[in-house]
């Protein structure tokens, strides 16, 4: 058998008391692709970091192509071949294609002088490699996230990586960029070159692994076979518990006139003709792949890219939404799809964000705020929604990503909306807190909250939605009822052509 | 209250105390300066004349610092303060030259100072509004907006005076020459005001946290249903008001007014608010900050000034003193900053 171009034995590390890996150990060898999957806070990062020379491990053995390394630094880890692609991918988006690609090589080469000719062979003989073609002289900032995705794989190979660790590379990809970066990686592997894939999204492991390492509390649950894997049993084994997530019935009154129609709703260059009707009660799902118009209906129904022409109905009556403040006066909520940059004060505290949206209900009879309401509101979100904080004082960036979601969930909730219309609401949320999330979310649709989920994840759709709409190139092309529909059925009308 | 009370039970200020490590560190620079001064110079540093004179020196200073964090506090910045300052004092003085004669009654008197006042605040307002509409509604960088402006400003200002100064005829010097029980003096008495009423506005109501919230995430803000632009152009606007209001204090001490008063402030305001821990991209700062900087930068000027005396150039000595204080401190923030983060 081959040489192991990874092994790490017994690997231990501990922050201040707390046990963030256990005895974990992992085998690489080149040409494989290792999936590293676990739930946040499960110890990925820091097996990540040990491997890159950024952490060094309390106890353990570290060997790379055969030698054991007592200490490794990042420039050790680098010139043994192991590149980290981190979820900010760490381009540089002033810089063009091409010299993202090769400019980091053309530094290690410490040469004075950049030869623009030998940037350009560079990049596309990186490109050539696995298969992709790019525009050379697009600034990074702005490809879409897929390209810098690939942007990122070609400057790895450039640097003659023998590991590259891809962390949370889809987080931000549709079904079908995932599938063209899985090509990608393939080709990446038949190079002989080793990827760790660090992903909490099941169906991808599944999809791209050789092996799987699943991690729990820092500990190895399994290091199998990735045929050896199904659903359910990494369900079991990240979580520790098998969820089971209940399907969602609507139980409201069909006579009952709708909470929301949308008529004939244009917007041009984003989506034409689109007509729907949303009940009290029920949760709707729109989903289609990016660019099909999914995120532009919502920011329109929200107000911030008001619509050219059509009708949005709300409990009847016609209304005009040309701003936020239009759509929240009458009804209307949005969480937004980047929690982080659209929904959340991340250095302010989570006390603050809970009442961002409410401020100007919370006065009192001047212009000061009102301490015991404000206070009242905070508390009872905190608890409603179960958000784990020692101190809602804490700023909201101390938050785990599923915590986070509910703040600005409950940012929305206390506005009392009629209708809220979510945006990948578990985006980048592990799976015990997303099954967490679709029972809340379900729970409010029960006390007659009319809910839009915008997702591309279709496991999602299926536990919470009750009807679900299909968008390509602008408009509403298929509309189905949740429970004459199977997961597979609606994977293969997403992506059909 | 017991120390085992303080110590298990914090006040709302230990704690706010602790949770701001830059407020700590500022309080400590504050309580040092002023002990080592009065070490070195007992006889003159701790002394009630020395604090009616400190306490006469900076808030002008002071005053245009909240101005300007009020500014910062939304990630923008309000160069136009001292400009500002300069042209609503021209406007209230030629006011109080044209409406007071010299022997006038003392009703036209007071009703002609209470106008004067008016006007010099309105113009404050107005000029902040057009800041905020060029910033807000146009969609300018702040910091090209009011850098426009203040040059507007200015320019008004010389072709209204020819670029003379304008005479109030000594009609407001009582504002910078009382000291309240002879010991407070009346613009030291003002920024207390100012201080106290801005941190009620930014703690306390609504639109104080919308300006947090806009500084930590504009976009955000904005998907909140938070109305931005409305509520930046109050932020101007109140910073215009301040500037107004220290327009009223140049006048009572100088007892007139220039287009070309004081053009250093500005940027010692801004030195005043980041050292009080504004920070410059927006979302956070306290006005306890601005007042424990000023004090700091205050206590080190003046303690210097009596240190070196004797050595010829030492009033320079202010200015070399504020910049290393400054540069001590952010040194100190930085390094707290970055071992926290990596803990």
């Amino acid at each position: 058998m081959q040489q192991p171009f990874l092994s790490l034995t017994n690997i231990s590390k501990a922050y201040g008391g707390v046990k963030a890996l256990e005895d974990v150990s992992l085998t690489v060898y080149p040409g494989e692709i290792h999936c590293l999957v676990g739930e946040n806070g499960s110890g990925k990062s820091t097996l990540i970091k040990i491997i890159a020379g950024v952490v060094q491990p309390d106890s353990g053995r570290i060997v790379i192509n055969g030698k054991e390394r007592q200490s490794l630094r990042p420039m050790d880890a680098i010139a043994e071949g192991i590149e980290v692609i981190y979820q900010d991918f760490s381009l540089f988006p002033n810089l063009s294609v091409a010299e993202n690609i090769a400019l980091s090589h053309e530094l290690a080469q410490r040469k004075r002088w950049v030869n623009w000719r030998e940037v350009r062979a560079i990049a596309t003989e990186a490109m050539r490699k696995v298969n992709v073609s790019l525009d050379l002289d697009a600034l990074v900032g702005d490809v879409p996230v897929a390209d810098k995705q690939l942007v990122a794989i070609c400057r790895a190979l450039v640097q003659n990586a023998r590991l590259i660790i891809m962390d949370e590379a889809t987080t931000a990809l549709t079904e079908r960029e995932i599938r063209a970066l899985f090509d990608v990686i393939n080709n990446v592997k038949r190079g002989g070159v080793a990827v760790l894939f660090v992903s909490h999204k099941l169906d991808e492991v599944l999809a791209i692994a050789d092996k799987a390492l699943i991690i729990r509390n820092g500990r190895v649950v399994v290091d199998a076979d990735a045929r050896e894997l199904d659903r359910s049993k990494m369900t079991y084994y990240m979580t520790g518990r098998d969820i089971e997530e209940s399907m969602f019935e609507w139980r409201g009154d069909p006579e009952a006139p709708p909470l929301l129609e949308v008529r004939h709703l244009t917007s041009r260059g984003n989506f034409s003709d689109v007509s729907f009707e949303l009940r009290s009660g029920e949760i709707l799902g729109i989903t289609g792949l990016l660019g099909s118009g999914r995120t532009e209906l919502a920011l329109a129904l929200f107000g911030v890219q008001p619509a050219d022409s059509g009708e949005i109905r709300i409990a009847g009556k016609p209304v005009s939404i040309r701003s936020i403040q239009d759509a929240i006066a009458n009804g209307i909520g949005y969480v937004p799809e980047d929690r982080l940059t659209e929904g959340l004060f991340l250095e302010r505290s989570i006390a603050n964000n809970l009442v961002a949206r409410t401020l100007d209900n919370l006065r009192s009879k001047g212009p000061l705020l009102d301490a015991d309401r404000v206070k009242t509101q905070i508390t009872e979100w905190v608890r409603r929604l179960s958000i784990k904080t020692p101190n809602p004082e804490l700023p909201a960036k101390s938050l785990s990503g599923g915590n986070q979601q509910r703040v600005v969930l409950a940012k929305w909730l206390a506005s009392k909306p009629r209708v809220l219309i979510l945006n990948g609401p578990t985006v980048g949320v592990d799976v015990g807190s997303k099954s967490e999330l679709h029972e809340i979310i379900k729970r409010l649709a029960g006390e007659g909250l009319g809910v839009i989920i915008i997702s591309d994840d279709i496991p999602e759709l299926m536990q919470t939605c009750n009807r679900i709409l299909l968008m390509r190139r602008g408009r509403i092309v298929e509309q189905f009822e949740r429970k004459d529909l199977t997961e597979a059925d609606l994977t293969h009308h997403l992506v059909a052509v | 209250m017991t120390v085992q009370d303080v110590l298990t039970r914090p006040t709302q200020w230990t704690r706010l105390l602790i949770r701001d490590g830059n407020l700590v560190r500022l309080f400590i620079a504050c309580v040092l300066i002023f002990v080592t001064m009065s070490l070195l110079r007992p006889a003159v540093f701790p002394t009630i004349e020395n604090f009616r004179s400190m306490g006469s020196q900076f808030p002008e200073i002071g005053i245009l610092a909240i101005a300007i964090m009020i500014a910062m506090l939304t990630g923008g910045i309000d160069l136009s303060v001292v400009s500002i300052a300069n042209l609503s004092g021209v406007l209230a003085a030629l006011f109080i030259r044209a409406v007071i004669p010299a022997d006038a009654p003392p009703v036209v008197v007071a009703l002609g100072l209470l106008g004067a006042i008016v006007i010099a605040l309105a113009s404050g307002v107005l000029f902040g509004l057009i800041n905020g509409l060029l910033v807000a509604r146009v969609g300018l960088t702040p910091i090209l907006a009011t850098l426009g402006t203040m040059t507007l400003y200015t320019g008004i200002n010389v072709v209204i005076t020819r670029g003379n100064a304008v005479f109030a005829e000594n009609r407001l010097v009582f504002i910078g020459n009382t000291y309240l029980f002879d010991l407070i003096p009346i613009p030291l008495l003002i920024f207390a005001i100012v201080a106290a009423a801005v941190s009620v506005i930014l703690n306390k109501t609504g639109f104080g946290l919308k300006l947090y919230l806009i500084g930590s995430n504009e976009k955000a803000a904005r998907f909140s249903g938070i109305d931005v632009p409305k509520t930046l152009i109050g932020a101007y606007v109140l910073s215009g008001l301040l500037a107004a209001i220290v327009a009223i204090i140049f006048l009572g001490r100088n007892n007139s007014a220039k287009w070309d008063f004081a053009p250093s402030y500005v940027l010692q305001a801004i030195l005043v608010a980041v050292l009080a821990g504004v920070n410059p991209a927006g979302g956070s700062g306290r006005i306890a900050g601005i007042v424990l900087a000023i004090l700091a930068l205050q206590f080190i000027s003046t303690g210097l000034n009596m240190l070196l005396l004797a050595v010829s150039g030492g009033q320079f000595f202010r200015e070399f003193a504020w910049g290393a204080l400054l540069l001590i401190i952010m040194v100190i923030n930085y390094y707290s900053e970055r071992r926290r983060g990596r803990t």
